[in-house]
C-alpha cells in the first residue's frame, strides 16, 4: 500500500506515530432541533489500543451511533453540532483538521461499516464500481488496476465467485453477502481503526456467527483497532476486550469485558444483564429495568438514570451527575453507590 | 382431545411466480409453507424459531387468516376453519388473534388508541354491547399496564413498548384463546423487551391463553415456550418440548442454529463448539431436492438429495426430527 496519504497525515498539527489510534475525549454534541436541544452526547471518553475491540454498548437513543458518525465526521449538520471535546487519530485533533484534510482520514485511516448495508451502497452502481472508486479517488489508481483490487477485495471477504459477483448490483446480494461488500470496502484502504455500528443487527444468527468470525479473522491479521457499536449483550460477550456502556449520551460504566459480565458496577449495566433471558430464570418473571430512558431534550438532573434506579437516594437526583468512580485500576463506573451495586451479588 | 385449541394439517402456501401480463403463464412457485402439522393446547405456548425467510411469517398469517392456504387444513378447536365459511369461520377467527412485530407501522398514526383498541368491536359486534365499549377499552388499557386516562391519545405519544401494549390490547380486545405473537419484542430494547416478556406471560396466567410465538431470538423464545418448533425453508425440521430442543436437538440445523447464539458470559469465548454454517438459505423458489438442508449440512451423504427424511422420532430422545442422521450431539447453550 503506497503510504503519500499517511505522509501528509505525518505533518498534521500533533501528529504522534505512537500515539493511540483513536482517543476521544470528553465529546459533546449536540442536535438543534424545533422542540429545543437534544443532548444526544454529553462528555463521552475512550481509548482505542491497536488491534483492541472496544465495545460500545447502549439501548436506541444512548448516543453510540452519534458518537460514531461524530468521530467519522459524518454528522448531519445542521441539525448535529460537536459542541466540545477531541476526537485524536495518534496524536492529530481531527476536529480542528479543516474538512479537505479530514476528507483523507476518513475510509484511509478511520473507516466504517453500517448497520443496514442495502442503504449504505448505491443501488445504482455495481459493487466492483464502489469498490474501485475508493482505489481512484484516494490511491489514484487506473480503472483497469483499481477493478481488479476490488475482486481481491471480494475474495478477501469470501464472496464466492468474486470475479463475476464483482459486476453485480447491491440487491444481486443477499443480506450477508451485502455486509461482506461493506466490510470489504471498509478495508479497502487498509485503516487503522474500523468502527461497527450494528454490523450484524440486521441478519440471522448463523450469518452474524460468519460475519462476527471473518471480522475477528481480518482484525487480528492486520492488528485494527475495532469500535463495535451495538446492543447485543451476546455478542459483545464473544467478541469485546473493553466495554463502554452508555447510558443518555455519556458513558456511565467503563470496564474489561469480564469484569462487567462478572460484577456490573452501574445498575443500569446490571439491569441490562439480568433482563436478558436465562436458563436458570425459566419460569419466572425476568426483571425488568422498569420506565423508560428519557428524552434527549429533558435528561434529568443528577444521574439521568435515577428515575428507574432502584438504589437512588437524594444525592443521585441533584446535579452534577456522578462522575466516573474508579472501582479499580482499570475500570470505572458512573454511580454513587457502585460498591452496593457491585456488593450485593 | 379437546385440549386441542389449534391443529394444522399439511398446511401448504405456494406463492405463484408468474411471467408475462396478458397471457399470465405460471412458471413456478415459492414454496413459502410446504407442509407443516401443528398441534398446541390449551394454555400453552408453541415458539417457532427459524431464520428470516423460512416461512415462519407466512405460517402465522395463514394461521390468522390473513393468507388462504393453498391446500391443508387448519383446525381451531376443532373447527376445520378451511371448510366452514361464512358467521362460523369469523366467530372463530375471532379466537386467534395477532400481534404484530413492528409497534410503528402496525397502528394507524390517525386513530386514536381508543378507537384502535375498540376497532375489533366494529367487526364483531356482539362481544360487547355498544355502550360499554368505551368501558371495555379503558379496561384492556389498564389490564396492559397503560394509563386509561391516554385513550384519547395517539400512537405517536407513545413509545415504542408502550406502543406494543397497545397492539396486545387491541389482540386481547374479543376475548381470544390463542394469541400470535409474530417477532413482538424484536423491534424493542432489551430492557423494554422484559417487561413486554413479562406482561405477556401475565397476560396468560390471568387468562388461560394459548400462545403461537414467532422469533429469531432464541433465548426469548426459550424463556417463554413450552414446546418449541424449528423451521428452514418452510417446513418444521424438529419439534419438541423446550428442554429437547435446547438441551438435546438432533437436528444438524437446530445444532448449528444454537450453537450460532452468542452467549453472554465472555468466560465461555472460545470454550464454545462453534458450527459457523457456509453459505445462506436456499430459495423457496427451487428448494434442494431430499432434505432442504443438505446444502449447509456437514452430515450430507447420498441419501440426503434422494429421499425426503420425514419429521419423525429416531433416536432416543424421543421428539421428532427430520434428519435421516438425527443425533444428539453436545453443544454450549446461549443460556446457560
Amino acid at each position: 500500500m503506497s503510504s503519500d496519504v499517511n505522509v501528509k497525515l505525518d505533518a498534521l498539527p500533533g501528529a504522534d506515530p505512537n500515539a493511540l489510534p483513536l482517543q476521544v475525549k470528553d465529546l459533546h454534541v449536540e442536535f438543534r432541533t424545533r422542540n429545543g436541544i437534544a443532548h444526544a452526547v454529553n462528555g463521552v471518553s475512550f481509548d482505542l489500543r491497536a488491534g483492541e475491540t472496544r465495545a460500545i454498548l447502549g439501548e436506541s437513543g444512548c448516543g453510540k451511533s452519534v458518537t460514531a458518525q461524530a468521530i467519522m465526521g459524518i454528522l448531519d449538520s445542521p441539525p448535529g453540532f460537536v459542541t466540545g471535546g477531541e476526537i485524536l487519530y495518534r496524536g492529530v485533533d481531527l476536529l480542528k483538521l479543516p474538512e479537505s484534510e479530514r476528507r483523507k482520514v476518513r475510509a484511509n485511516r478511520i473507516a466504517m461499516i453500517f448497520q443496514d448495508a442495502l442503504s449504505a451502497l448505491n443501488p445504482v452502481f455495481t459493487v466492483g464500481f464502489q469498490l474501485a472508486e475508493l482505489f481512484r479517488k484516494h490511491r489514484g489508481m487506473s480503472r483497469q488496476d483499481a477493478k481488479a483490487r476490488a475482486v481481491e477485495l471480494l475474495d478477501l471477504v469470501k464472496i464466492p465467485a468474486a470475479k463475476q459477483r464483482v459486476n453485480d448490483y447491491p440487491h444481486q446480494f443477499s443480506g450477508g453477502m451485502r455486509q461482506r461488500v461493506m466490510i470489504a470496502m471498509a478495508l479497502a484502504l487498509d485503516p487503522e481503526v474500523l468502527i461497527a455500528d450494528e454490523p450484524t443487527t440486521a441478519l440471522d444468527v448463523t450469518v452474524q456467527a460468519q460475519i462476527m468470525a471473518l471480522l475477528a479473522e481480518l482484525q487480528r491479521e492486520r492488528n485494527m483497532g475495532l469500535v463495535l457499536i451495538t446492543h447485543d449483550m451476546g455478542v459483545v460477550a464473544d467478541v469485546a476486550d473493553r466495554i463502554s456502556v452508555m447510558y443518555a449520551g455519556r458513558v456511565i460504566e467503563e470496564a474489561g469485558v469480564n469484569d462487567i459480565y462478572a460484577s456490573p458496577a452501574h445498575p443500569y449495566t446490571k439491569g441490562l444483564l439480568e433482563s436478558i433471558p436465562r436458563l436458570d430464570l425459566k419460569g419466572q418473571e425476568l426483571s425488568a429495568i422498569k420506565g423508560l430512558p428519557p428524552a434527549l431534550t429533558n435528561i434529568p438532573p443528577g444521574c439521568a438514570f435515577n428515575p428507574r434506579c432502584r438504589y437512588a437516594q437524594e444525592v443521585c437526583r441533584k446535579d452534577p451527575a456522578p462522575p466516573l468512580y474508579q472501582v479499580s485500576p482499570s475500570r470505572t463506573a458512573a454511580c454513587h453507590f457502585w460498591k452496593e451495586v457491585k456488593g450485593d451479588e | 382431545m379437546s385440549d386441542l385449541v389449534l391443529e394444522t394439517k399439511n398446511l401448504v402456501k405456494h406463492f405463484p411466480l408468474t411471467r408475462g401480463v396478458v397471457f399470465k403463464k405460471q412458471y413456478g412457485a415459492v414454496r413459502a409453507v410446504d407442509g407443516v402439522n401443528l398441534e398446541l393446547r390449551r394454555g400453552e405456548t408453541l415458539g417457532i424459531v427459524g431464520e428470516s425467510g423460512c416461512g415462519k411469517s407466512t405460517l402465522a398469517r395463514m394461521l390468522v387468516g390473513l393468507e388462504t392456504p393453498t391446500s391443508g387444513d387448519l383446525f381451531v378447536q376443532g373447527k376445520n376453519m378451511s371448510k366452514v365459511g361464512g358467521e362460523e369461520r369469523r366467530r372463530g377467527r375471532r379466537n386467534i388473534q395477532l400481534v404484530m412485530q413492528d409497534p410503528y407501522t402496525s397502528l394507524n398514526p390517525r386513530m386514536t388508541v381508543g378507537d384502535i383498541i375498540g376497532e375489533p368491536f366494529q367487526v364483531h359486534p356482539d362481544v360487547v354491547p355498544k355502550s360499554q365499549r368505551r368501558g371495555k377499552v379503558q379496561e384492556l388499557l389498564e389490564l396492559v399496564g397503560l394509563n386509561p386516562e391516554h385513550i384519547n391519545r395517539y400512537p405517536h405519544q407513545f413509545s415504542g413498548g408502550q406502543r406494543q401494549r397497545i397492539g396486545i390490547a387491541r389482540a386481547l380486545a374479543l376475548n381470544p384463546e390463542i394469541i400470535l405473537c409474530d417477532e413482538p419484542v424484536s423491534a424493542l430494547d432489551v430492557s423494554i423487551q422484559a417487561q413486554v416478556i413479562n406482561l405477556l406471560e401475565k397476560l396468560q396466567n390471568e387468562l388461560g391463553l394459548s400462545y403461537i410465538f414467532i422469533a429469531h431470538d432464541l433465548s426469548v423464545v426459550r424463556h417463554i415456550a413450552d414446546r418449541v418448533a424449528v423451521m428452514y425453508l418452510g417446513k418444521i425440521v424438529e419439534v419438541g418440548t423446550e428442554d429437547e430442543i435446547y438441551e438435546s436437538p438432533t437436528h444438524p440445523y437446530t445444532q448449528a442454529l444454537l450453537s450460532a447464539v452468542p452467549v453472554p458470559d465472555p468466560t465461555l469465548r472460545g470454550q464454545r463448539d462453534q458450527i459457523v454454517l457456509t453459505g445462506d438459505v436456499p430459495s423457496p423458489a427451487d428448494p434442494p431436492s431430499g432434505c432442504r438442508f443438505r446444502t449447509r449440512c456437514w452430515k450430507a451423504q447420498d441419501i440426503c438429495a434422494e429421499q425426503e427424511p420425514l419429521l419423525q422420532i429416531r433416536d432416543k430422545s424421543g421428539h421428532p426430527s427430520a434428519c435421516h442422521f438425527a443425533e444428539v450431539r453436545d453443544v454450549v447453550h446461549a443460556t446457560e
